[in-house]
């Protein structure tokens, strides 16, 4: 470091370093805050190789690894959002809804796919919890609908990996209506006797949690997710006082006997084949070979944890 | 009882002081004022018509909580007849917040659900202010069960400011709990009316408004949060609570326009608290047309329409 550099005050000199890195490059685990390499991470289906931690994944990048490559059809994929209120708070609800679709390239917070689970024919859909908290409003209730049709009209199981703050405000009522058009969908899934699974992933609140998140024949949960009803800073004012270390957390949940299993993510293309393929009287379908990728890959029934990564 | 009266009333309580002031003095003097009385009665009358006439959504809300609003005790004892109490979910607990029974409404058997809020602080401890916790919802699925083995339509009376959030609710699944009751409700093989009678708070309110008759008081409220909520969430600050209920559009006659309520049952002059047994009578009127009106369908045609009405909602763009 030259004479001139020391002069430098420190805030230069930060904005200098952070320009070096391209953004995104490396990401610091919530988990252990180890450095990770964000393509090896991505790898791993962001999961932290160090702790295991369950990072939060896209919409997208879920369905591309969960469902087999081939064959695959997105369901309502041209479904656009409205603003039926004129909602307006700090900011237009039109301009929320156009920046999120810049951000993530999505049309609204659900992706539901046609495809097959280890040659199984199923539907999947994931929450874009990037795409506003991934929050449920008439698009997301109508491709949920979509997809549960498609299962009833082709005879296929339907999952969904939840992960969205609740019901979106901004379509206010219509949203709250999304709860009750969705699980309406589900009793007719359930009539016709095909299995929803349901994961719940990090986090599942509020208005999809108490809907569509909760109505699995099997419920799963990925490590360490928040998942419940109210929200824990809302449960904090009403009761006054502070929430048990891990409150809402899966591993609680699943020790309150809410949830079926925890399932690490890089092993829920197993888990779920071999459930579904056992309620609908298939065949056991092959494991998959580890990931090199993956050396702390937990075995395939791992001790539930009670205490965990739950701060 | 002393009428409570909110801020933007100031203008008819006045008036109303005044002619009970009249009514005192009238009592015990010659002096003939019961023309005055008139008078004044009268011009209480336009007044509040004027300003009940051009409500905000946040003047509704207030109306909706006024701690006078006739609530679900008054209406089971107005609109119904013979009614018993059914207690607990038969696995944990009593949950007070929500009252079920089976009652007759003009004769005929219903299963009747509905949010108590209490009406003293004593009570509304008792009844956790109208907060259900799970056991709540599953003692009313346990109803609603009940209700469709033996054929009883089933009617709900909402008034929640939502689902309690706390500690053993989430413990004991509150999230599953409301859950399954959409479930269950969007296929049960009887008629559900619903009624919001004062607050429909989020999903504690859809928890038992999953129907095939949705209806509210003209001066009630139903939102998917709390006005506070959605403030403090969207604007940063509970304060702008107002703002919150204008942009939701919480009101009945605007989710009419909306097509996501079948009915709006209209209230006395001046809000529901003000004639209770008027607005008790309006109803059951309501309620013995919806039954009705429901009655004509067999159970099969019934739970269709039902779905195909919760398949409806919602406002999006093909292509």
């Amino acid at each position: 470091m030259s004479w001139f550099d020391k002069l430098m005050p420190s805030r230069i000199k930060t904005e200098k370093r952070r320009r070096s890195v391209p953004e995104g490059l490396w990401v610091k685990c919530p988990g252990c805050s180890a450095q990770l390499y964000r393509a090896e991470l991505k790898r791993n289906l962001f999961v932290c190789p160090k702790c295991n931690h369950h990072l939060r994944i896209g919409a997208r990048e879920r369905l591309e690894w969960f469902l087999d490559p081939e064959p695959r059809e997105e369901i309502a994929a041209d479904l656009e959002p409205q603003d039926p209120l004129k909602f307006k708070d700090s900011k237009r609800y039109r301009d929320r809804l156009s920046q999120a679709q810049k951000e993530t390239n999505e049309r609204d917070a659900l992706i539901v796919m046609a495809g097959a689970l280890k040659r199984i024919p199923v539907v999947a859909a994931a929450f874009e919890f990037r795409f506003m908290g991934g929050s449920m409003g008439s698009v997301v209730g109508e491709r949920f609908v979509r997809g549960v049709r498609h299962c009833i009209e082709h005879k296929r199981p339907m999952i969904c990996f939840s992960a969205s703050g609740g019901a979106r405000m901004q379509e206010a009522l219509y949203s709250l209506l999304q709860m009750a058009k969705t699980s309406a969908a589900l009793a007719e899934l359930a009539e016709a006797k095909l299995p929803y699974i349901s994961v719940l992933t990090d986090p599942t609140m509020g208005g999809v949690s108490a809907s569509l998140g909760f109505l699995g024949d099997v419920i799963i949960a990925e490590p360490g997710s928040l998942i419940g009803f109210a929200g824990p800073r809302v449960i904090e004012q009403t009761v006054k006082q502070t929430l048990p270390v891990g409150f809402q957390r899966a591993e609680f949940l699943l020790e309150k006997g809410a949830v079926d299993m925890i399932v690490d993510r890089r092993r829920a293309r197993d888990e779920i084949a071999a459930v579904i393929a056992k309620l609908m009287n298939l065949p056991q379908p092959d494991e998959e070979p580890i990931e090199p990728t993956s050396p702390t890959l937990p075995p395939a029934t791992p001790e539930p944890s009670t205490s965990a990564n739950a701060a | 009882m002393d009428l409570k009266f909110l801020d933007f009333e100031q203008p008819i309580a006045e008036l109303e002081a005044k002619i009970d002031a009249l009514r005192f003095v009238g009592a015990d003097s010659d002096i003939n004022i019961s023309e005055e009385i008139d008078r004044l009665t009268k011009k209480r009358d336009s007044v509040t018509r004027g300003i009940f006439a051009s409500l905000t959504p946040w003047q509704v809300v207030q109306l909706a909580r006024h701690p006078q609003r006739p609530d679900t005790l008054y209406y089971i004892e107005q609109c119904f007849t013979d009614f018993q109490e059914l207690h607990g979910d038969r696995m944990f607990a009593e949950d007070r917040s929500l009252i079920c029974g089976l009652a007759r409404l003009e004769g005929r058997p219903v299963a009747l659900i509905g949010h108590e809020k209490g009406r003293d602080t004593k009570e509304r401890i008792e009844r956790n202010y109208g907060m259900t916790r799970p056991e709540g919802y599953r003692k009313a699925l346990r109803i609603m069960r009940l209700a469709e083995k033996f054929s009883l339509p089933v009617i709900t009376l909402i008034d929640t400011k939502g689902a309690y959030p706390g500690v053993g609710a989430e413990e004991r699944g509150q999230s599953e709990a409301i859950a399954r009751n959409l479930f269950v409700m969007a296929g049960l093989r009887t008629p559900i009316v619903s009624v919001v009678i004062g607050e429909g708070g989020s999903g504690g309110a859809l928890a038992i408004g999953v129907a095939d008759r949705m209806l509210m008081l003209q001066y009630s409220i139903y939102s998917v949060i709390s006005p506070e909520g959605c403030a403090s969430i969207l604007w940063k600050t509970a304060e702008k609570a107002e703002a919150a209920a204008e942009a939701m559009g919480v009101t009945a006659d605007r989710l009419q326009k909306l097509g996501l309520v079948d009915d709006v049952i209209a209230e006395p002059l001046g809000g529901a608290h003000r004639d209770p047994k008027a607005m008790a009578e309006t109803l059951k009127n309501a309620l013995i047309q919806s039954l009705a009106d429901l009655d004509a369908l067999d159970a099969d045609t019934l739970v269709r329409k039902r779905r195909e009405k919760l398949a409806g909602y919602g406002v999006f763009k093909e292509g």
